[in-house]
């Protein structure tokens, strides 16, 4: 398959996660969109490996999958303080940080 | 005599045999003070008065044997090398501007370096006695100290910058000393506080340090440079018209009338005495005041360059010999009537430099330190047994109470009013005989001159005759404490009575030591001959009639002293009521403070208030920084609504302004 098609549908979910995270309130579905855009660059990673015979494209993924791994640890920890503060994961109703 | 053009060769070399050399400790001498100052002030409240005493008095001391050492050592050298200048560092350097610190020994400021030492050694002891049980004992100390070191600063400096600093330096404790009783009233007829008086001091001689700042200024711009050396050199060879260097020598003359207390700016001086009587001694007699008459000897140079100027400061230093002495005639103070003689001695220094007569101004500085300082500590001894009294109306018969201070005083005086044999007779008669013999003087000076001698005389017996002869006028409760002073007040005063005699013997005419140990210093950069012509032997015989000529007058004034205070007793009083105006006028010491006040004070503290204040400052400036302010708050609450506290709103933005980039990279 044509190079071109990959980096279309990589695009095509890149584009999904940025909806999600602009859009949804709740702040679990923002991390799943979030996951969306990551793996969004993981896909044009892997294809590009692919195009151009080279591995490092391929290396480069398994950092991104052990730093997303990471943040969702981190992140789900934060939402559940938050949770426990709030009793609410809309991040729209959490916004202190203001003037 | 004729040095000029001749290098001066390399001052160590002729010394190297002592194998410890002074001149590469010269720094020692300004910083043995320094080190007593900072011990009594931060240690001092701890150390007790005992260890106070002695460390404020043996700093001094150091410093003063270390001068004698560097004294015998330029003396080694033959007399137109007698110069050690030590650089310690490079202080300021900017562009063409290069500042030194670093300290310059010449004959000159050889003198004064021993009169600020050894006078001051003296003057510290007498303290100790004096200051005995103050609560501010260590604090005292610890500024005399500081007053010693900013002086040798100022007389040491090989530049005008580090000689200003000292300047200032001694300004300030002058100001911290006179302010010392800061909560006590000086003048219970105006109100003036001694914290009051303090400021007063320090206020006018602002008006002179500007003038004196602004001569520094225009010295740099004309020599660029402020190195003494560098500056006298250029100034005898340069071309520089005479318009501007009668510029300089009048702006430095100005600080010179504010430190050295002159016409215009001695309004300080006389309520300096607020301060305690050692340091009217020490700074406001016998060393700071002259600071003066220093820099103008120092400046000689410029001086000579300009003729105009010099006649300024004979003139001026010549007035103010005879108004101070006036205002000395009636005054009841017996530190108030010392302070107006020291104005008027301070006058004929000027006088002496006024007419080219430098060395004989320095010889007059130095005497004067010895028998001024005498006549003060005398005071002090004096107000010490009567419980602190200063007026001379409630005095009287003390001769039979307190002997030495009487014997003491008794010397200071005859030495000040000029009696042959002793300190001042040798120096006001050489000051006397410079102002009719020089090229620069004139008949009309000398006269004047002549008579305020006579009203020394006159009023510094007037005061020996009221606080020591008569009947005592102070009450029973002062009289059962009547006792004379301690021995570690009374030693001071005898070897300084010692000194105020024999202290003239440097300096007889014809036979002349501290002249010829001086001139090289003012002979330098300028060809012998223009400074005050040298005596010839034919005019020999005038100056022995015009010395018998001052004698006389000097013994008129001690006469009619004696007839009017202890003769006749209330003839004063008489001569007072009789020509009221005259009296009154003397008495409101010529009502100058009350013009001043009218004239300067009144109108800067009214404008200050109403302008300076309420329109300058409240108005335009709290208004331009509250102005400031008050518009960005303005903004910033109009702005701050942008931050909604809500994340998703800022990865709008975000993305929003990425899309933006990217197309304009993809349509460019």
């Amino acid at each position: 398959m044509p190079l071109g098609y990959y980096l279309v549908l990589s695009a095509i979910l890149f584009g999904i996660g940025v909806a999600g995270v602009l859009l949804r309130r709740n702040a679990i579905v923002i991390f799943m969109s979030i996951e969306l855009m990551l793996n969004a660059v993981n896909l044009t990673f892997v294809a590009f490996a692919a195009h151009l015979k080279n591995l490092e494209g391929q290396i480069f993924v398994f950092f991104v999958m052990v730093v997303a791994a990471a943040e969702v640890a981190v992140g789900l920890a934060l939402i559940v303080a938050i949770f426990r503060l709030k009793e609410t994961v809309f991040v729209d109703e959490i916004n202190l940080m203001k003037w | 005599m004729s040095i000029v053009g001749s290098s001066i060769q390399d001052p160590a070399s002729s010394i190297k045999h002592l194998g410890f050399s002074m001149q590469d400790y010269l720094w020692l001498i300004p910083f043995f003070p320094l080190v007593g100052f900072v011990i009594n002030g931060l240690l001092g409240r701890k150390l007790g008065e005992k260890a106070v005493g002695v460390i404020g008095s043996g700093v001094v001391l150091a410093s003063f044997v270390a001068a004698v050492l560097a004294f015998l050592d330029l003396l080694n050298l033959p007399s137109e090398s007698r110069l050690f200048v030590q650089t310690l560092y490079r202080w300021i350097a900017t562009g063409n501007f290069a500042v030194d610190v670093g300290f310059r020994l010449d004959a000159l400021s050889m003198t004064m370096v021993l009169v600020v030492t050894g006078v001051g050694f003296l003057i510290h002891v007498y303290s100790i006695g004096y200051m005995h049980g103050d609560r501010g004992f260590a604090r005292f100390f610890s500024f005399l100290n500081l007053f010693t070191f900013a002086m040798l600063l100022l007389v040491m400096g090989s530049n005008f910058l580090l000689m200003f600093v000292g300047w200032e330096g001694v300004g300030l404790c002058s100001y911290l000393l006179i302010g010392y009783y800061y909560d006590r009233i000086f003048d219970e007829t105006t109100g003036l506080t001694c914290a009051g008086a303090g400021t007063k001091a320090f206020i006018v001689n602002r008006v002179g340090d500007f003038g004196f700042l602004l001569g520094i200024f225009l010295i740099f711009a004309t020599f660029g440079s402020l190195d003494f050396e560098t500056v006298f050199k250029t100034a005898q060879s340069s071309t520089v018209s005479t318009e501007i260097f009668t510029a300089i020598a009048l702006l430095l003359f100005v600080g010179a009338t504010g430190k050295s207390a002159q016409l215009p700016l001695y309004v300080w001086l006389p309520d300096a005495m607020a301060g305690p009587t050692p340091v009217s001694a020490l700074i406001h007699a016998a060393t700071m005041v002259t600071a003066g008459v220093y820099m103008v000897a120092r400046c000689s140079v410029l001086y000579l360059q300009a003729p105009i100027a010099m006649e300024v400061v004979a003139v001026v230093g010549v007035a103010t010999a005879v108004f101070a002495a006036t205002m000395a005639l009636t005054s009841t103070d017996i530190k108030k009537v010392l302070a107006y003689s020291t104005i008027s001695q301070l006058g004929y220094m000027f006088l002496a430099c006024g007419v080219g007569a430098f060395a004989a101004g320095i010889f007059h500085l130095v005497t004067h330190a010895f028998f001024k300082a005498l006549l003060f500590l005398g005071a002090g001894s004096v107000m010490h047994a009567l419980s602190g009294e200063t007026q001379l109306p409630k005095m009287g018969g003390l001769k039979k109470y307190t002997p030495t201070t009487f014997w003491t005083f008794l010397v200071g005086g005859l030495a000040i009013a000029g009696v042959p044999g002793l300190s001042g007779f040798f120096s006001k008669d050489e000051i006397l005989w410079k102002t009719l013999s020089s090229a620069h003087g004139s008949t009309a000076l000398y006269f004047v001159a002549l008579a305020a001698a006579g009203l020394t005389a006159f009023y510094i017996f007037r005061m020996v005759y009221l606080a020591f002869y008569g009947a005592p006028r102070m009450n029973a409760a002062v009289m059962h404490h009547l006792h004379e002073s301690p021995r570690v007040m009374t030693v001071p005063l005898m070897i300084l009575a010692v000194l105020s005699i024999i202290g003239g013997y440097i300096g007889v005419p014809h036979f002349s030591q501290i002249e010829h140990f001086l001139d090289p210093v003012f002979e330098r950069f300028v060809p012998a001959g223009h400074l005050a012509a040298e005596a010839s032997q034919e005019s020999f015989g005038l100056e022995l009639s015009l010395m018998a000529l001052s004698v006389a007058v000097a013994l008129a004034g001690i006469y009619f002293a004696y007839q009017m205070y202890v003769v006749k007793v209330g003839a004063a009083d008489k001569l007072a009521t009789r020509l009221p105006g005259l009296y009154k006028l003397l008495v409101r010491k010529y009502y100058v403070d009350e013009i001043y006040e009218a004239l300067f004070v009144r109108p800067l503290n009214w404008l200050s208030e109403n302008f300076f204040w309420k329109i300058f400052d409240v108005k335009l400036i709290d208004g331009t920084v509250n102005g400031a302010a008050t518009v960005f708050g303005g903004i910033a609450s109009v702005l701050r609504r942008w931050q909604t506290g809500i994340v998703q709103n800022y990865a709008v933005t975000l993305v929003v302004g990425l899309i933006i980039i990217l197309g304009y990279l993809l349509v460019r």
